[in-house]
């Protein structure tokens, strides 16, 4: 095996392959796209030399402002309460569950497996309000409220966005912090309650720091997914009312193919890598500091 | 050892060639669609990209390829996709970008985009071919003013020809004693006094946007005149102005006093249809293509007989006037010029002389064709309709009508914001003016 692996030409097949469609689904489109950034116009009407001028726009569009502030706001809140609510679920899987967690595992998980478009589907009929109205708006009809108009307004439909994400989510980060938490040695925890450390006090000094690094994996994976999040809300809401629910994402896509401006598209899919890169650096750069304070 | 090398070697050779056929495959769906639009004889099929919401067009051709196209559709077959109206200028602009377009296609939401796809040479002059297939006789004058004021030229099929204006249950308004509104403030009036009997005044669709900005239009065009966004478009005018403004407070404090109904800003346009024919809502604003659901006996709960058709109403002290109908040719369908040859040719010239009627006989559809073929038993309500249609000698267009895609959009996806009273009338003018550059 070393012998095979020590071998640069055995090297180059096993992974050439690979690497080249890797480059030309990936890298070439990646490129191709950072090229428009210079250009204006579309694969209809041909494309003309406009220098950074995107950029400018850029930067005084209040459209990508709105957007942008909607990413951010959507990624904070949905990735706390993926995180969150994901630990929680593990904590149970592994302190209260135990051995019976797998049944309970399987059934919140299963939503992540569900297509993105039948749970939207799911949830437009379970907030609707006409015709006529549906579960939510009758459960508090029967508290005296009146019935809300979810997708009508900007701020609740933020809500109905959130629960459904995190709803559809929280299974499997629960699961990928479940993986972490079980890695703990039982040796340690054992000694920590002899030590009489228990409840809070052994998941603030115990539980937490020794699961640190998958945790920190899971911010970075939620925080990346939810800051790139497109299909959810695009099914949900279309990033309505307006464009009060438009993630960049939504606001790039919409310039690029229905406004036909790639150049502006593609400049406005350079800010979110940025953001995106400089998001995870800020975390990796947090989280290394912790770990050697530990 | 010698086995060995052979072996290896032929394993280079099998990764080399996997790799090759990989490649090649990825990119033959380029080539295929690149080269599709070079042939000579155009599309061996009549393939169609429709707006999901409208099916009397498929309706109407799958008819004709059944009938009187028979011969054609054997030689090429027609085919239906669709696509929901608000994904459908993007699915246009990423075709036109392949160079995938379908044979016939509906012409995108806004004009602008159709204007860009002629340009490019995607959309076929249909007064040159339907000259040389010696059909364009076939085809009413006025449709094709009307056309040609829209799109800069004869460049879409005016399948349908609509006006515009308040459906309204007669049934109801006489029940509660109120008489067909002249003016705006007796439409407010009307409005107020269904409110308080409990019943939803306006049925609309703000899913969709365009039937409460076409409201918008109507009043500018009622107020300031035919030519008030004419003005805007050549930038005489702006939005902001407070005349402008106006319009989209007055529409805006419809949906204050909430006469549009619980739900506006989500119902979706089969929805608003239902809540008016089956007699939740007193009146609904839309085209007369919405004639083949008022048609529809299983659909209509109140009957075609208790429906009737008001012209938009005056504003007092305005320049326009009730009589200027707001008239279109609907979302239209043109032909790929690329797919244009003899097989496809054939289907224009059999479209042209038989969709008139087959769209009156199946739809009650009034279409932009003549009706070549006498059809009988034409409803009341679809017969009133061609009489407005002849009676008016002014039409005007819509709200949008002259926007770019992006103002458009911005339009119709903030209409619902403004009635709920999310946006106000100012902010809402002012997006769509900054769109308008």
């Amino acid at each position: 095996m070393e012998q095979v692996l020590g071998d640069k030409k055995s090297i180059a097949i096993l992974v050439g392959p690979a690497l080249l469609v890797y480059s030309l689904v990936m890298l070439v489109p990646v490129f191709w796209s950072l090229g428009y950034i210079m250009f204006e116009g579309n694969a209809v009407t041909g494309f003309r030399y406009v220098g950074l001028a995107n950029f400018a726009d850029l930067l005084s569009d209040s459209k990508v402002h709105d957007a942008l502030l909607f990413t951010l706001r959507y990624a904070l809140v949905i990735t706390i309460g993926q995180v969150l609510l994901g630990y929680g679920l593990a904590l149970l899987y592994v302190f209260v569950l135990r051995r019976y967690s797998s049944l309970i595992r399987t059934l919140v998980f299963f939503p992540i497996v569900l297509p993105t478009v039948a749970v939207a589907l799911l949830f437009q009929q379970l907030f609707s309000v006409a015709p006529q109205n549906g579960v939510v708006n009758s459960l508090i009809n029967v508290f005296g409220v009146d019935s809300v108009d979810w997708f009508g307004d900007g701020g609740t439909a933020f809500i109905v966005i959130a629960i459904m994400d995190i709803w559809r989510s929280m299974g499997f980060y629960g699961v990928l912090l479940f993986a972490g938490l079980v890695e703990i040695p039982e040796d340690v925890l054992e000694s920590a309650r002899i030590d009489g450390s228990g409840g809070w006090k052994m998941l603030r000094h115990i539980v937490l720091p020794l699961s640190l690094p998958v945790l920190v994996s899971a911010i970075i994976f939620s925080i990346n997914g939810t800051l790139k999040v497109f299909d959810s809300i695009l099914a949900l809401t279309n990033g309505g009312p307006g464009t009060s629910t438009s993630p960049l994402t939504i606001y790039m896509f919409q310039t690029s193919f229905t406004y036909g401006e790639y150049g502006y598209g593609s400049s406005v899919a350079l800010l979110l890598t940025i953001i995106c890169l400089m998001v995870t650096v800020v975390i990796f750069r947090a989280s290394r500091r912790d770990l050697t304070k530990g | 050892m010698r086995s060995s090398r052979m072996t290896h070697r032929s394993a280079v050779t099998a990764v080399v060639g996997l790799t090759m056929v990989t490649i090649a495959s990825c990119g033959g769906g380029g080539d295929d669609s690149g080269g599709s639009g070079a042939g000579g004889d155009g599309a061996s099929d009549l393939s169609l990209l429709m707006n999901v919401e409208n099916n009397e067009i498929p309706g109407t051709l799958t008819t004709l390829s059944e009938n009187a196209c028979a011969d054609q559709n054997d030689a090429a077959p027609l085919s239906v996709e669709t696509v929901p109206q608000t994904n459908l200028d993007q699915q246009l602009q990423l075709l036109a970008g392949q160079g995938g377009l379908p044979t016939l296609y509906a012409a995108g939401n806004a004009p602008d985009l159709t204007k860009t796809l002629a340009e490019s040479g995607h959309v076929l002059d249909f007064q040159e071919a339907l000259t040389e297939l010696d059909v364009i006789d076939n085809v009413e004058p006025a449709a094709i003013s009307t056309i040609e004021a829209l799109y800069g030229g004869f460049n879409v099929l005016p399948f349908e020809y609509n006006i515009e204006g308040i459906w309204y249950n007669t049934a109801m308004f006489d029940e509660h004693g109120v008489t067909v509104p002249e003016t705006w403030d007796d439409l407010v009036a009307a409005a107020q006094a269904f409110a308080d009997a409990g019943i939803t005044p306006f049925s609309a669709s703000g899913d969709q946007g365009w039937p409460i900005t076409r409201l918008i239009g109507n009043y500018l065009f009622r107020s300031i005149g035919p030519d008030a966004l004419q003005r805007v478009a050549d930038g005489e005018a702006s939005l902001t102005d407070p005349e402008y403004v106006e319009a989209a407070q007055a529409v805006a404090d419809l949906g204050s006093a909430e006469f549009f109904g619980q739900g506006v800003g989500s119902i979706d346009m089969d929805t608003s249809t239902n809540e008016f024919i089956s007699g939740n809502a007193a009146m609904y604003y839309m085209g007369s293509w919405a004639l083949s659901d008022f048609n529809d006996d299983e659909r209509n709960d109140i009957g075609v007989d208790n429906i009737g058709f008001m012209p938009f109403p005056d504003v007092e002290g305005g320049a326009g006037d009730r009589s200027q109908l707001a008239a279109n040719v609907g979302l239209p369908v043109t032909m790929n010029a690329e797919a244009y040859g003899d097989a496809t040719a054939d289907w224009l010239s059999c479209i042209a002389e038989n969709y008139g009627s087959a769209a009156l006989e199946e739809y009650n559809r009034v279409s932009g064709f003549t009706v070549n073929n006498p059809v009988d038993d034409v409803g009341q309500l679809t017969q009133e309709v061609q009489d407005q249609v002849s009676a008016t000698d002014e039409a005007v267009l819509w709200f949008e009508a002259l926007f770019n895609t992006e103002a458009t959009n911005t339009s119709q996806r903030n209409a619902a914001p403004l009635v709920t009273g999310s946006i106000s009338a100012e902010e809402f003018m002012g997006m769509v003016q900054d769109d308008l550059g």
